[in-house]
């Protein structure tokens, strides 16, 4: 009982209605961040069964939805809509941060290009995990979140240019030597194992299972977070917006009780499939 | 056969005399019921007898040792090799010699009304065999005793079982098309038809082309310079359980088949992308025998080989459309454990594990301390505000 409240006061997402509440992520970062969450999840659905082919549930699957070839369509249908969000967002960076000038993406406090402030950020918290310094306080993106971007940005690169030179195989050894197709397969599949375990083990402790946000940050799902939550995890954020006279116009309105229900419907399916997949590819990972 | 012959035209001259004879003998054995003092049935029944194909013989002809009437109780065997001399030393020569104490009849039926070969209701009529030899051979006990496996149901789900049972077409190949018929003989019997170095020139009598494109490639050409590990047809096609090769189901397990002898080039295969898709059931994904053609397997080195350097973008092009000299270049056996041969995928491969279990290891002793650490300090949070 004491522990239920408890969660609640330092901060969860869902904190209810009570109290101020601030912007996160507009509805493009999360319109961008759905598309991302359902595709790589098609992805990894549909691409696992391939990758490990010969365990018994990736040909269970294959059978129960339509054979190979519903698979492949389906992973393809995928990777384009990815490849579009990808140049979308690409595309959007750029013209906000070499068009509009917009301050803030490139450098500072809220942009997500890894600065020396990351690094001395990394040690910090890996001295409070070691009980040799206090908790480190954090801007908008702390260095694992920043990671956690670029390693999808790299990921998204390295395993759709592997993609589509399988998919386009004739054309593309038009530019590069057939040999590299093989070398293609093993990138594919490996980053795309890479991506998978880190997305379904690392990702989802250090945003949703840690302790302060377990079970669930619906942060990306509603937009927005409580004071409390904000101060617990981006106190810098915090202080900086106060001191910049500019906390006022990130506040928003209360939650959408509505919003929070998808958030979490949409957050325990993914974390379900995503755990299973995981159990399922690390033993068979294993067995081989 | 011609022994036959000239002992059916001696028969003949005596036709009027041995009618009489039979008139005699069914004044007793015509007597439906008729039985001997331990029960077996001994009445003839005269209509079939004359339908028969010895329907022209006198019973004496077959019951020779019977001179006059009353007759002792106990008769001698009818030796039917007194007409058919060929085919009872050809049965007594092979598997059948101790089948029974008159083998001729368990094949050919009741002995006063065997029909001729091409009469439809004869038990060796071609559409009737597979029945006839599944009596016994369809008999789980007696499989189980000589150690074969259910052949009987395993040949009627062949294509051609189908043929025969649902086509009726006489030229499907039924259990003597392989067996013969008088001189079956062990598979282990050199002399056999089922003997494995006679196995194509078996299959050959009815399947001419693939048996000489068979003797045109690898494995034909080992077989016939002595190498009995080379495979033959039913390596591949298996003895009667002989699918369709349009089937799917039986597309499938070919690479695996191949892969029996071909373990090092299977194994790299399974490494690839034809492989993997091939697995969850996509049947249109290149199998061996896509690239290597079918009957008549020749080395790369043969120019006439579909692998052959300088085909290969035909091979590759039946299913990639627009295969070019470059693309051709993809190995389909490429096998990334070894360094000297792909050093290029070795070295991608090893990046690759290398990458995946650094990030994966630093993040997840990361991520274990993290969650020690952090689990900590809420439990210190509570304690303070419970306070």
């Amino acid at each position: 009982m004491s522990n239920h409240t408890s969660i609640h006061a330092v901060g969860s997402p869902e904190g209810g209605a009570e109290g101020r509440h601030y912007l996160r992520f507009t509805p493009g970062q999360r319109v961008l961040h759905a598309i991302l969450m359902s595709t790589f999840l098609g992805l990894a659905l549909t691409g696992l069964p391939m990758r490990f082919s010969s365990a018994v549930w990736s040909v269970r699957f294959a059978h129960a939805v339509g054979g190979l070839a519903a698979i492949l369509f389906f992973h393809k249908f995928c990777a384009v809509i990815l490849t579009v969000a990808f140049l979308v967002h690409v595309g959007d960076v750029l013209y906000r941060g070499l068009i509009r000038k917009e301050k803030g993406i490139f450098w500072g406090p809220t942009s997500l290009i890894p600065q020396p402030r990351d690094v001395m950020d990394f040690y910090a918290q890996v001295k409070w995990f070691l009980w040799l310094g206090p908790k480190p306080n954090f801007d908008h993106f702390a260095y694992w979140e920043k990671f956690d971007y670029w390693a999808v940005f790299w990921g998204m690169v390295v395993i759709g240019l592997s993609g589509y030179a399988m998919w386009f195989a004739p054309t593309f050894a038009l530019h590069i030597p057939g040999s590299l197709l093989n070398v293609a397969l093993v990138i594919h599949s490996d980053e795309a194992l890479l991506a998978v375990w880190f997305i379904f083990a690392i990702h989802f402790f250090n945003t949703h299972l840690r302790p302060g946000s377990f079970p669930m940050d619906l942060v990306v799902f509603t937009g927005q977070e409580s004071e409390a939550e904000m101060k617990a995890k981006r106190q810098l954020e915090y202080e900086r917006l106060i001191a910049q006279g500019q906390l006022q116009t990130r506040q928003t309105g209360p939650t959408d009780p509505w919003l929070m229900k998808i958030g979490r419907t949409v957050g325990a399916v993914a974390l379900a499939v995503g755990f299973i997949l995981l159990w399922l590819t690390l033993t068979a990972y294993f067995r081989k | 056969m011609n022994t036959g012959r000239r002992i059916l035209a001696l028969v003949l001259l005596a036709v009027p005399a041995s009618r009489a004879q039979s008139t005699a003998c069914l004044s007793c054995h015509g007597t439906e019921g008729m039985q001997d003092s331990s029960g077996h049935s001994v009445y003839v029944d005269e209509a079939r007898r004359k339908a028969s194909v010895h329907g022209i013989l006198a019973c004496t002809d077959c019951h020779a040792s019977i001179k006059g009437y009353p007759h002792p109780e106990h008769v001698q065997r009818v030796e039917c090799a007194k007409c058919h001399p060929g085919e009872v030393t050809d049965v007594g020569a092979g598997v059948h010699a101790n089948a029974s104490a008159q083998p001729c009849l368990g094949c050919h039926g009741q002995a006063h009304e065997i029909l001729r070969v091409h009469d439809p209701n004869s038990p060796v009529y071609p559409l009737n065999v597979p029945r006839t030899c599944g009596a016994c051979h369809g008999n789980p006990d007696l499989a189980k005793k000589y150690g074969l496996s259910n052949v009987f149901s395993l040949y009627l789900d062949s294509i051609h079982g189908f043929a025969l049972s649902r086509d009726g077409l006489l030229v499907a190949a039924t259990c003597s098309s392989c067996h013969g018929t008088h001189k079956i003989l062990s598979r282990k019997n050199p002399e056999s038809r089922t003997y494995k170095a006679n196995i194509p020139g078996t299959c050959g009598s009815c399947h001419a082309g693939p048996e000489a494109a068979y003797f045109g490639g690898v494995h034909g050409q080992n077989l016939r310079a002595g190498n009995l590990a080379a495979p033959v047809c039913t390596d591949c096609h298996t003895a009667h359980q002989i699918s369709r090769p349009q089937d799917a189901e039986w597309q499938m397990k070919t690479s695996a088949t191949c892969g029996n002898c071909h373990k090092g080039r299977f194994a790299t295969y399974r490494d690839t992308f034809h492989a993997q898709v091939s697995a969850l059931g996509y049947v249109e994904a290149a199998h061996c025998w896509d690239c290597h053609g079918i009957h008549q397997i020749l080395p790369a080195s043969d120019p006439q080989s579909p692998v052959a350097r300088a085909n290969l973008v035909a091979t590759c092009g039946r299913c990639h459309t627009g295969a070019n000299p470059s693309l051709v270049s993809y190995q389909p056996h490429a096998d990334y454990r070894n360094r000297r041969s792909n050093p290029t995928l070795y070295f991608s491969a090893l990046f690759m594990n290398l990458l995946l279990w650094s990030v994966l290891g630093f993040f997840a002793l990361h991520t274990l301390l993290w969650g020690i650490r952090a689990g900590f300090h809420q439990h210190n949070n509570n304690a303070h505000r419970e306070n």
